[in-house]
């Protein structure tokens, strides 16, 4: 039982919207859509939710081909970054909404629509009307009104985008909670690489109109296919490089040669992009085997708990993130530690070469 | 470029202010050294806002001074205080080029053109608007629009303080990086006054010197963004400062120790409490807790992987422990978790033990 696109694609006038794409959600999953503003996420949900239609290709649900099945014969819901709830009416009636029109008889409605508040934690708030919550159970409600109904499929396009950070906090806490258990297929598309770790479940990684990696999260982070992947799920931007790969040690701009890592020294000399996530590139050593730096601080961000510092190296900014507190001044010189173990390596198109040994 | 005195400041927008509760801003005294660089941090309807509108000059307000260099502004207009304001949303001028755009806050002071032209390149450099200045802003990304905002607010050399409004809530997170840390830097460089509004903790604490934590129109506590993270003065700031939050868990004392779930604990502050029978909590950073031989016996129930590292919860009956564990070290399924003494604090109704 899945949801099915079969080489999508949607055009808009000269523009692709989304290129020719291929992807099977399965029931009960949790997926999340990972990508910067303007890469075709919300377009790939309207795909999916049949609010358009694909320029070309099928979506098949459930072993039936719906490409031409109106959004309202679907069973989808959307959650949308601005909270939608009717204004006049209660929390209680709002959530009620999709129901009414289901023709449900008051009594089912009515346990429904409590069993849902209760799971979103809206009980005590059931009688007053949206201008009297805050932005959370704003949104929460909007939530809610999706879940009531049962939907087949629930799109949630960047939900808590509009929210206090410590709401943010809570609520991504809070929504794979709601969504256990049941069948629905639920897709959340978001711009912060945090969100889809933190969700866990699938993510596919979106850039300009493609999937580039679709798989369970921890993975696509771990080992992104290509460098366009990795870039997109990387929080903060990872670190990459051009360099020569030479015997068992690497070459930045001619000048900086560091030792390759032990799964790295016996690819074929040549050249590469190294992409290294900013916490694998450390103000102190704490393990063995890593490569030592040298670059000009450009500016140091301390969060109390991390430290970030910005330095050039060879013209080019680079970021370090650590524990703990480390402070440099401005324009210094300061030694850097890059983790090889952890450093990725992308052949001439970019795609990632697998370690060896 | 100033030193602002904020004196015994208040706000209500009801006209006849009865409760605590229309007061917007309760009575508060600040002061912002010159050059510095603070920022006005808590939830929706902490009082952030107010208050920055009253520095501004938008709001007036309904009892206090405010102060910019000895001299009182609190009766002057916007235009007299002398000050730049950079909004959450892009305010710029569609049919305009960018660098028109740049231009019109110093054309609007009749600024001799040599020192506008020098002054324009010298930002757009900064922000790397260069190679867009001749296009019309119309045509650019959400985020490039929101560059040229942060521009023309950095544009005069002659304000007495630049003020940011949530200026990165709309932008994407891996521009908001490369933006936070340019501005952190073009403060460093050019060392101008700067209080910049916000609800993100990260861009509050990664930007400022100060940071003053605002709740329920009061400030709970300023401090450096280490003092936040180490010292937390009340369970808000522990729990609103930190990804996640401080740990917060309820205890007793038994001779200078905090007791919790039946385990004595060290703490930083036990010897120093005197008092009984109020609300008394323990509270200890996720950064802080590690498992160990010692300590509250836990069973662990839910791993997070975020990547550079893992987030634990540990229970032990109905307390549930947070703790940051690094990529590769192992989880135990049931150990004991140990806090360190050195940033482990007794609260009292919420507030530190001092």
């Amino acid at each position: 039982m899945t949801l099915e696109l079969k080489n999508v694609a949607k055009h808009v006038g000269t523009d692709v919207h989304i290129h020719e794409t291929n992807l099977v959600l399965e029931e009960g999953s949790f997926n999340t859509f990972l990508g910067p503003t303007l890469a075709g996420k919300t377009s790939l949900l309207h795909l999916i939710a049949g609010l358009e239609p694909p320029t070309t290709g099928e979506v098949w649900f459930r072993g039936k081909n719906v490409t031409g099945v109106p959004v309202q014969k679907r069973n989808v819901s959307m959650v949308y970054q601005q909270f939608i709830n009717y204004p006049n009416f209660t929390v209680y009636e709002n959530i009620a909404s999709p129901l009414r029109v289901s023709g449900l008889p008051e009594s089912e409605i009515d346990a429904r629509v409590k069993g849902t508040a209760e799971l979103l934690r809206l009980v005590p708030m059931l009688g007053r009307r949206p201008s009297e919550l805050s932005g959370g159970q704003q949104q929460r409600t909007a939530i809610a009104r999706a879940l009531v109904k049962n939907s087949d499929i629930v799109l949630l396009d960047e939900p808590l985008a509009n929210l206090d950070y410590k709401l943010r906090e809570e609520l991504r806490d809070e929504l794979p909670k709601f969504f256990a258990g049941r069948r629905c297929i639920v897709v959340y598309a978001t711009t912060e690489p945090m969100e889809a770790l933190l969700f866990g479940g699938n993510t596919a990684t979106l850039d300009e109109g493609r999937i580039t990696q679709f798989g369970p999260t921890a993975e696509v982070y771990k080992k992104p296919d290509d460098l366009v992947s990795a870039r997109v799920f990387s929080d903060p931007p990872i670190n990459t490089a051009a360099v020569t790969k030479r015997g068992s040690s690497i070459i930045i701009g001619e000048t900086i040669e560091l030792p390759a890592g032990k799964a790295f020294q016996s690819i074929p000399d040549g050249p590469y992009t190294i992409g290294i996530r900013p916490h694998h590139i450390t103000p102190t050593v704490r393990k063995t085997g890593r490569a030592e730096i040298e670059g000009k601080v450009l500016v140091t961000e301390l969060s109390g708990s991390e430290s970030a510092v910005h330095f050039d190296l060879l013209g080019q900014t680079w970021v370090s993130l650590s524990h703990g507190i480390h402070r440099f001044d401005v324009g210094s010189r300061a030694k850097f530690y890059i983790d090889m173990e952890h450093t990725f390596f992308f052949d001439r198109q970019h795609r990632r070469i697998e370690g060896r040994g | 470029m100033a030193k602002i005195l904020v004196n015994d400041l208040a706000h209500s927008y009801a006209l006849d202010p009865q409760t605590d509760q229309n007061w917007a801003l309760k009575p508060l005294t600040l002061e912002c050294a010159d050059g510095g660089a603070y920022a006005l941090l808590g939830p929706s309807g902490c009082g952030k806002t107010t208050l920055l509108n009253l520095i501004s000059g938008l709001l007036k307000p309904s009892r206090g001074r405010i102060v910019f260099d000895g001299r009182d502004v609190t009766d002057a207009s916007p235009e007299e205080r002398n000050i730049a304001q950079v909004f959450q949303f892009p305010v710029i001028y569609d049919t305009m080029t960018v660098y028109d755009n740049l231009a019109f806050p110093l054309r609007n002071r009749a600024v001799p053109a040599s020192d506008i032209d020098r002054r324009v390149r010298e930002v757009a450099h900064m922000l790397e608007l260069d190679g867009m200045l001749n296009r019309r802003a119309s045509g650019l990304t959400a985020d490039s629009k929101q560059k040229i905002s942060l521009g023309r607010g950095l544009v005069r050399s002659d304000v007495n303080v630049i003020m940011f409004d949530e200026p990165l809530t709309v932008i994407d997170p891996h521009l908001k990086w490369v933006l936070r840390s340019k501005l952190k830097e073009l403060h460093q460089r050019i060392r101008r006054t700067m209080i910049y509004v916000t609800h993100d903790q990260t861009e509050a604490l990664t930007f400022a010197d100060k940071v003053v934590v605002m709740k329920d129109g009061e400030v709970v506590q300023i401090g450096t963004p280490i003092e936040l993270f180490e010292k937390p003065s009340h369970t808000f700031v522990g729990h609103f400062i930190g990804s996640p939050g401080m740990n917060i868990l309820p205890c007793s004392i038994e001779g200078g120790k905090a007791v919790v779930a039946g385990t004595a604990i060290e703490t930083a502050n036990g010897s120093a409490y005197r008092d009984q029978g109020k609300r008394l909590e323990l509270g200890v950073r996720p950064e802080f807790v590690s498992f160990g031989n010692g300590g509250i016996p836990v069973e662990v129930v839910k791993v997070l992987d975020i990547g550079r590292y893992r987030i634990v919860e540990a229970r032990h009956s109905n307390i549930v422990v947070k703790m940051l564990v690094p990529e590769d070290a192992p989880i135990p399924q049931r150990a004991h978790v140990h806090f360190d003494p050195g940033h482990t604090r007794i609260y009292e109704d919420g507030w530190v033990v001092p």
